[in-house]
């Protein structure tokens, strides 16, 4: 019998982040005991990166603003796919989530007459980001974090959640080991929230750091939950290139928001040469426009550079595949230019984009106030996700809920900047909340012991698994991981067809069996081998998940784009998400489910935003 | 591709040693970039924190050749590769594992704290008016990746070990950033007097020098809260006024 401890809660959080913080803080609100587990230290987590801004219709900036512009502008966003009551929610409830960060002690930058200031951003119509700098997540996180440690929240600092476990149809607890000694836990609740962020390790070039293996995605899968859209994966556009040790890191949107644009080679502004029908009205069509719409004039229509992520994205794509590329195989970035508009551009380069200004001096010994940066796209955000009530944002699994980057509905197939902080406040309070009221509403049901066994003796595998004996067969948790990451970017990226898919489901497949032998060296202690090894188990599977929707879905929208498929909508197919499940007999099955009927007041909305 | 050795910290409490590594280094690498390829390659079970990579989460403190850095914003090229570079945990904190220390007596300072307190919102809708300039200085101290660089380097810590009688550097920014908050109303002068020992710090400015954030952590946090506590407590006046009011 597995030897461990064992914490009992009415309410677990499974991630740190600004959704898993957010929801602890809730649940803890109706004096429930409520436990907090995380992969890292308190206040690491990748929200911390999150640069640009937090969307919310305050409008502060521009009284033309409402929750009604900030809904539409997020199903235009998602090309229509996204769960319309959800947008409803968080256009409508961001505000107050961003003004009760204020209440908890964070300093928004400011306005002439003391509010809020809000930015712009891509796809959003109006100025509508609080922000701090461009260090808006880490503010956010900060005050999440110094609000939540007096709310009687138990933390599990550098824990890892290896499996949910279930009794009957219901989630009664989740298992576990902390990185210090490698001893196990077992946790015992009556709801549990997952808040686990995203996928992005499972690709080579990534602004994710090694936390984003899809643990959260993976855990509610095996669990029972859906998954859906999951092959909605957004490539910011701007990471860095050069470099390559510092490949993928990001470069934040609030660089062309404060008037940055994007070159060719040739010296030529790409973005202005192919404007998307959706957004041919509202977008400039001259340069001048375009600056003067940066600087606030009202009358002005957004550059083509603000255009949605994966527009811009694949704009980039383009113009590096057709040789008009940098040096470095992505294209120019050029803030600095703005000294031809404005006196002290230096200064305020340095003071509205901080960290990007150190970012390229340390890590590039570029200075973004002198010439322009060299960027290209980067894995960054998986739209897809657990399938949630918009609500309560439960699982199909009673007493399962998630919220944030890990649940799914709110971007549909592509996210506005700004939409992910928003959303992990919006849902994480609601996740809470409702977990909260499950668990006053349900007794703790009993562990299955015998599947807890099961499962140690599962985690203890990669220690048990004979070494290498020198015939190169095997590989080592470090080599699958990065072979699985080579593959998912040049199979699974921006560009798929149905040839590179099918290829990916194979090499998936065979990675597998590889991660099944898999050997860790050493012993349990903060041994990241044995970690990594164990992060195989969720990576191959949201791998495969992500793989098998893009395959289902055929046709090119958003996010997504097929070379055998450029067409946005299969002839004859009405509007649909990809739903994925696991099978009786283990396996993954992809099914499609039309997207439901828009709300008659809700579809007036989008039509007089049009 | 050029070599370069790296001597890395292994072990845990019951004794740990320099191991050297040689590995590949390439343009543009840091130090975390070195660690990795190592552990990757070498070393699958050697302990190392890191986030971001991207110098904006403070996980990945460590002593590069005696200085306190962030591994992911060391770069190589800055380091002199003909002699082995020296990676070790920080000191001020007991060793876990490699380059892995335990900070969580941080932590528990932290939330003994006085949390922020703010007065009742000026506008109807539950919101405050704040002047920009008003808060320049918090969001400087607010900037804090909470890297813990600041406390390894500062020697009431490091070399004293007054961790029971003295915060440390990253927490009088804190307290900082809430005293100076516009609209915070708690007063923590007391306990940085007393419990919070801040009589200790005799400004030699060694946080503000390994700042990865560049906070002028002594001037614009140490000295301002310093100062505020000689006012409220040895203030001659102040103190006849105390004496008489009791």
């Amino acid at each position: 019998m597995a030897s461990y401890e064992t914490h009992e809660y009415d309410v677990l959080i499974i991630g740190a982040g600004g959704a898993g913080l957010r929801a602890a803080i809730e649940a803890a609100t109706s004096d429930l005991k409520v436990g907090l587990v995380c992969k890292s230290l308190l206040g690491k987590a990748h929200t911390v990166m999150a640069e640009g801004g937090v969307a919310a219709a305050l409008a502060n900036v521009d009284e033309r603003d409402s929750w009604r512009v900030h809904f539409a502008d997020t199903m235009r966003g998602g090309q229509y796919l996204s769960n319309a009551r959800m947008a409803e929610l968080h256009a409508q409830e961001s505000p107050d989530r961003v003004r009760e960060l204020e209440a908890w002690g964070a300093l928004f930058d400011r306005t002439q007459d003391g509010g809020i200031l809000q930015r712009n951003f891509g796809g959003h119509q109006y100025p509508r980001l609080a922000h701090v700098g461009d260090r808006t997540g880490l503010e956010m996180i900060r005050a999440l974090q110094d609000h939540g440690i007096h709310q009687g929240i138990e933390v599990h600092m550098e824990n890892t959640v290896i499996s949910l476990l279930k009794t009957g149809d219901r989630v009664s607890g989740a298992f576990g080991y902390e990185r210090e000694k490698g001893r196990f836990k077992v946790f015992s609740a009556k709801a549990i929230v997952l808040a686990t962020g995203g996928v992005g390790k499972a690709y080579k070039i990534t602004s994710n750091s090694w936390e984003y293996t899809g643990d959260g995605h993976s855990l509610a899968y095996h669990a029972g939950a859906e998954l859906i859209d999951m092959e909605f994966v957004q490539f910011h556009p701007t990471g860095m290139v050069w470099p390559p040790s510092v490949r993928g890191i990001l470069v934040t949107e609030g660089v062309r928001g404060e008037g940055g644009i994007l070159t060719n080679n040739e010296d030529n502004r790409f973005m202005f040469d192919d404007i998307p029908e959706l957004y041919v009205n509202q977008t400039a069509d001259n340069p001048e426009e375009g600056w003067l719409y940066t600087q606030g004039d009202r009358e002005a229509r957004r550059p083509p550079e603000l255009l949605t992520r994966d527009h811009v994205a694949r704009c980039i794509v383009r113009e590096v595949q057709e040789g008009r590329g940098s040096p470095h195989g992505g294209v120019f970035l050029d803030i600095s230019w703005i000294k031809e508009k404005i006196p002290n551009a230096t200064e305020h380069i340095r003071r509205k984009l901080p960290s990007m200004y150190h970012q390229f001096k340390e890590l590039a010994d570029i200075d973004i106030t002198e010439e322009p940066m060299e960027v290209g796209p980067t894995t960054h955000y998986i739209m897809g996700g657990i399938r949630v009530d918009a609500d309560s944002q439960m699982t199909a699994v009673p007493g399962l809920f998630a919220a944030g980057e890990c649940a799914a509905g709110l971007h549909g197939a592509n996210r506005l900047g700004g939409n992910s902080l928003s959303d992990l406040l919006v849902f994480g309070k609601r996740a809470g909340e409702y977990a909260a009221q499950f668990a006053m509403e349900n007794e703790t049901v009993p562990l299955d012991e015998g599947q807890i066994d099961e499962i140690a003796a599962h985690t203890l595998k990669p220690f048990e698994n004979p070494a290498n004996d020198g015939s190169g067969e095997q590989m080592g948790p470090y080599d699958i991981q990065a072979q699985l990451q080579d593959k998912m970017q040049e199979l699974v990226g921006i560009a798929r067809s149905q040839e590179s898919l099918t290829q990916a489901l194979e090499e998936i497949e065979s990675l597998c069996e590889k991660a099944a032998t898999v050997h860790a060296i050493g012993n349990r202690e903060y041994n990241s081998g044995w970690h990594t090894a164990l992060d195989l188990d969720c990576l191959l599977t949201i791998s495969e998940a992500i793989a098998l929707a893009a395959l289902e879905r055929r046709a090119s929208i958003g996010a997504h784009s097929r070379d055998d498929h450029p067409e946005k909508e299969e002839p004859g197919a009405s509007k649909y998400n990809t739903i994925i499940k696991k099978t009786d007999d283990g396996t993954m099955e992809v099914r499609r489910h039309p997207v439901d009927e828009l709300r008659a007041d809700l579809q007036e909305i989008i039509d007089e935003m049009e | 591709m050029a070599k370069a050795t790296f001597r890395i910290w292994r072990g845990n409490a019951d004794g740990a040693e320099f191991v050297d590594y040689d590995t590949e280094v390439s343009e543009g690498m840091v130090v975390l970039d070195a660690v990795h390829r190592i552990q990757a390659e070498q070393a699958n079970d050697m302990a190392v924190r890191w986030n971001c990579k991207a110098g904006k989460c403070g996980s990945c403190s460590a002593e590069v050749n005696g200085q306190p850095k962030l591994m992911c914003m060391t770069r190589l090229n800055d380091l002199p590769l003909d002699e082995p570079v020296t990676v070790e945990p920080m000191r001020a904190f007991p060793l876990i594992k490699d380059l892995v220390t335990d900070v969580s007596w941080n932590f528990r300072v932290k939330e003994k704290m006085k949390p922020f307190t703010p007065r009742p919102p000026d506008a109807e809708d539950g919101t405050w008016r704040m002047e920009q300039e008003d808060i320049d200085h918090v969001q400087e101290f607010r900037k804090c990746i909470e890297c813990f660089l600041c406390q390894d380097v500062c020697h009431v810590l490091r070399e004293h070990d007054l961790h029971e009688e003295f915060i440390g550097p990253r927490f009088f920014v804190y307290a900082a950033s809430l005293e100076m908050h516009p609209i915070d109303t708690e007063n923590r002068l007391e306990e940085l007097k007393d419990s919070d020992g801040i009589g200790y710090c005799n400004i030699t400015k060694c946080c503000t020098k390994v700042c990865p954030e560049h906070i002028t952590i002594t001037d614009n946090a140490i000295i301002p809260l310093k100062e505020r506590v000689v006012d409220e407590f040895y203030d001659p006046i102040k103190k006849l006024f105390r004496v008489f009011s009791r």
